[in-house]
């Protein structure tokens, strides 16, 4: 499996496209014969990773290192890595021996020893007697495992897949997700795998990378990605989750949904803010009154096959999801606890809101691109520059982007229990965060107000 | 009213104006001059060696024509598919142009450039002339099917090897005839048969079967006129199954 020397190093990698920062400050190293996976959601940058690690693209600043050495002036036709594309890009023109056999003969392999290595592989991928067809002939997985072929044929250093499984249904996905696997465990060669599929980055990895709005939000293997996400975005990206504001009480004190733990992390300080991820599967039931830590009433009851899955309201009304196999009917009360190794305590990555502005008048402060009205600021003169605090939840959001004095679209959102925390992207790509009982979805076009008195305005010292 | 109604009016127009002058023409080549059934007039063209040695040099002039299209037509077609080379819509339009202004103004036009400039008529003029005519119909089909093809061929290709010349020669030519066949098309099918070209071009010096045709039904030999038309239809019909799939090359124009 995975030794100890790297294969690639990414270095300060960063990349825009027309004005806007796909990549930013990527660091990264993949070591020889890894599976690494790069997961996010679609726009998070992993495909332009791929693409610069493959040769598509070049990064605007930074350095890519192959064995050590830096790769940018090399064309992707030299660089000794093969791609499986999502669409898998077979040549129409040519049938699927021709297909795989295409690299080969660029390289003026001889004749006898295409053949022969053609066989090979397809043999491997199980599409032995497929040569002669035309690869438009083949349904989607079989045209699937000619990609496969056709770029392992070439004994490539580095296997790049892009969405390889994306447009495959969901029995045939799970197929090739082992079968890549052996194939990985038998050519000992590094794969770099791209996805937005959580579970398949779960089964397949060595090593998760975990990637959101072109940053690195956290690599690990998948066991220390699932157990312990680095934050909210992470936990509620990979599996299902529990995410709830809590406070540090002490080192191994936590207390959320009103009520106090014992957990395993040290370090944050006392009284400290932070986020709390309790995974589903991680809240026990019991019968014993000496180890209920709360209590909570059922809400509703599904069967997910394995599992159940609940929903159920605490006895402080915070509404958490518990998977389990047993039922519990809707409307009982229940005992609950958590061990102290399953709550996974995060740093909370912000508290408020903060924005560099400008003041305009003794009552207006220019900042996000619109100017708002401020309580009188009588130490501050014009153009002054400021920092601006506004609190979560003192964010006004209003149904049509035109009533607010800024536009803006719901980037991102949590369920903490018993409000929402959104992210807001504003049409100026700033971003903002509100906590709100109101439910908002994905996409949403909001207008965004704040009131005067919840500008909470202090003088901005240039460093 | 049944949908299929709808499609009465396009039935008539067809019957009218496409099947029934193509019928006119194999009754009239199938006629001698007082209504009797013959084949004398398919005969005689193939023993009519002015008339043979017209049909070889129009062929001849053709596909000249339709080579100096496609040698002059693929790299422009390449360079406006190509973003990187061509950002805006603007050349494309300046391409397709020309084709806005009627043929013929614009080939009475080339001949006066020719006659002011002193240049003497002949075949040089007459495959400029045929060349500035037809080169769009060339380019549009061939850009089309660049313009559409998946960028990530190009790109597999490249991964597997192969130096920006061998994708072009190994991938995106070979994905691209199509496109050149429809071309072949459009441009190879009305060169057979032009005749106004070469009149005002060469001044008749050379004729191409277009000429002929047009000079038999202009002295009224309605008969043989039609019988040269009907040789005409079946040889542009023989070369369409020569440019391959039909199918594909219609693709290409969409």
């Amino acid at each position: 499996m995975a030794g100890e020397e790297h294969i690639i190093d990414l270095k300060h990698v960063s990349k825009s496209f027309g004005g806007k920062v796909v990549l930013d400050d990527i660091n990264l190293y993949i070591r020889k014969g890894e599976f690494v996976t790069l997961l996010g959601p679609s726009g998070c940058g992993k495909t332009t990773t791929l693409r610069l690690i493959a040769g598509f693209l070049a990064p605007d600043e930074g350095e890519i290192l192959l064995d050590g050495r830096d790769i940018s002036g090399i064309p992707p036709y030299k660089r000794p890595f093969n791609t499986v594309f999502q669409r898998y890009a077979l040549f129409p023109h040519l049938d699927v021996f021709e297909n795989i056999a295409f690299g080969l003969k660029l390289q003026k392999v001889p004749a006898d020893e295409i053949e022969q290595r053609v066989r090979k592989v397809l043999k491997m991928v199980s599409m032995t007697d497929y040569e002669e067809r035309d690869v438009d002939s083949l349904s989607g997985g079989q045209q699937q495992r000619v990609a496969i072929a056709r770029a392992l044929v070439n004994q490539p250093k580095i296997l790049l897949l892009d969405e390889p499984l994306a447009a495959l249904d969901l029995k045939l996905r799970k197929d090739m997700q082992i079968e890549l696997k052996e194939m990985h465990r038998e050519l000992g060669i590094t794969f770099i795998y791209v996805t937005h599929d959580q579970e398949e980055a779960l089964t397949l990895s060595d090593t998760i990378v975990v990637m959101d709005e072109g940053r690195i939000q956290q690599i690990g293997t998948p066991a220390e990605v699932y157990n312990e996400p680095v934050n909210a975005f992470v936990a509620d990206f990979i599996g299902e989750s529990n995410i709830l504001n809590g406070t540090m009480i002490r080192d191994r004190r936590v207390s959320f949904i009103g009520h106090e733990f014992d957990c395993v992390d040290e370090g944050f300080g006392e009284n400290k803010p932070v986020d709390v991820v309790v995974r589903p599967e991680d809240i026990y039931f019991t019968q014993k009154e000496e180890k209920t830590q709360f209590t909570a009433t059922v809400k509703s009851c599904t069967f997910k096959g394995v599992h159940y899955e609940m929903y159920v309201d605490s006895d402080t009304g915070y509404e958490l999801m518990i998977q389990n196999y047993d039922a519990y009917p809707v409307d009982s009360v229940v005992r609950l606890y958590i061990d102290p190794d399953d709550i996974q305590v995060m740093h909370k990555e912000r508290t408020c809101n903060t924005f560099e502005g400008v003041m305009k008048d003794e009552t207006h402060v220019e900042m996000l691109g619109g100017t708002f009205e401020c309580l009188p600021q009588p130490d501050l003169r014009a153009g002054d520059k400021v920092a601006v605090e506004v609190d979560f939840d003192k964010v006004d959001l209003l149904d049509h982007q035109e009533e607010g004095e800024l536009a803006g679209e719901v980037h991102f959102l949590l369920y903490k229990g018993d409000h929402y925390h959104l992210t807001i992207l504003t049409e100026d790509g700033d971003h903002l965060w509100v906590d709100t009982d109101d439910i908002w979805d994905k996409g949403d076009q909001v207008g965004v107000n704040f009131a005067p008195q919840d500008l909470k305005i202090s003088k901005r010292h240039e460093a | 009213m049944k949908r299929s109604h709808w499609s009465i009016p396009y039935a008539v127009f067809l019957g009218v104006f496409v099947v029934l002058p193509l019928l006119l023409i194999l009754v009239y080549a199938l006629q001698d001059g007082s209504g009797h059934f013959t084949f004398a007039n398919i005969a005689r063209f193939f023993s009519d060696s002015d008339a043979l040695g017209t049909f070889a040099v129009s062929l001849e002039i053709a596909i000249e024509n339709t080579l100096i299209c496609i040698l002059l037509g693929y790299p422009a077609a390449w360079i406006l598919a190509n973003r990187e080379l061509n950002r805006s819509a603007v050349t494309i339009v300046l391409f397709i142009l020309p084709m806005w202004i009627n043929a013929l103004m614009r080939t009475l036009a080339t001949a006066e450039l020719f006659s002011m400039f002193g240049i003497q008529l002949g075949k040089g003029t007459l495959l400029f002339g045929m060349v500035y005519d037809y080169l769009p119909f060339m380019i549009y089909p061939i850009y089309n099917v660049l313009n559409k093809m998946d960028k990530s061929y190009a790109e597999a290709a490249q991964d597997l090897g192969a130096t920006p010349w061998k994708v072009f020669w190994k991938v995106t030519v070979p994905l691209s005839m199509p496109g050149v066949a429809s071309g072949v098309l459009m441009v190879f099918m009305p060169t057979v048969s032009t005749f106004a070209i070469s009149e005002f071009l060469t001044n008749n010096k050379i004729k191409l079967f277009g000429t002929i045709i047009q000079e038999n039904i202009n002295s009224s030999m309605w008969n043989y006129g039609a019988a040269l038309a009907l040789i005409m239809l079946v040889i542009i019909g023989i070369s369409t199954m020569f440019t391959g799939g039909r199918g594909e090359a219609e693709e290409a124009l969409i």
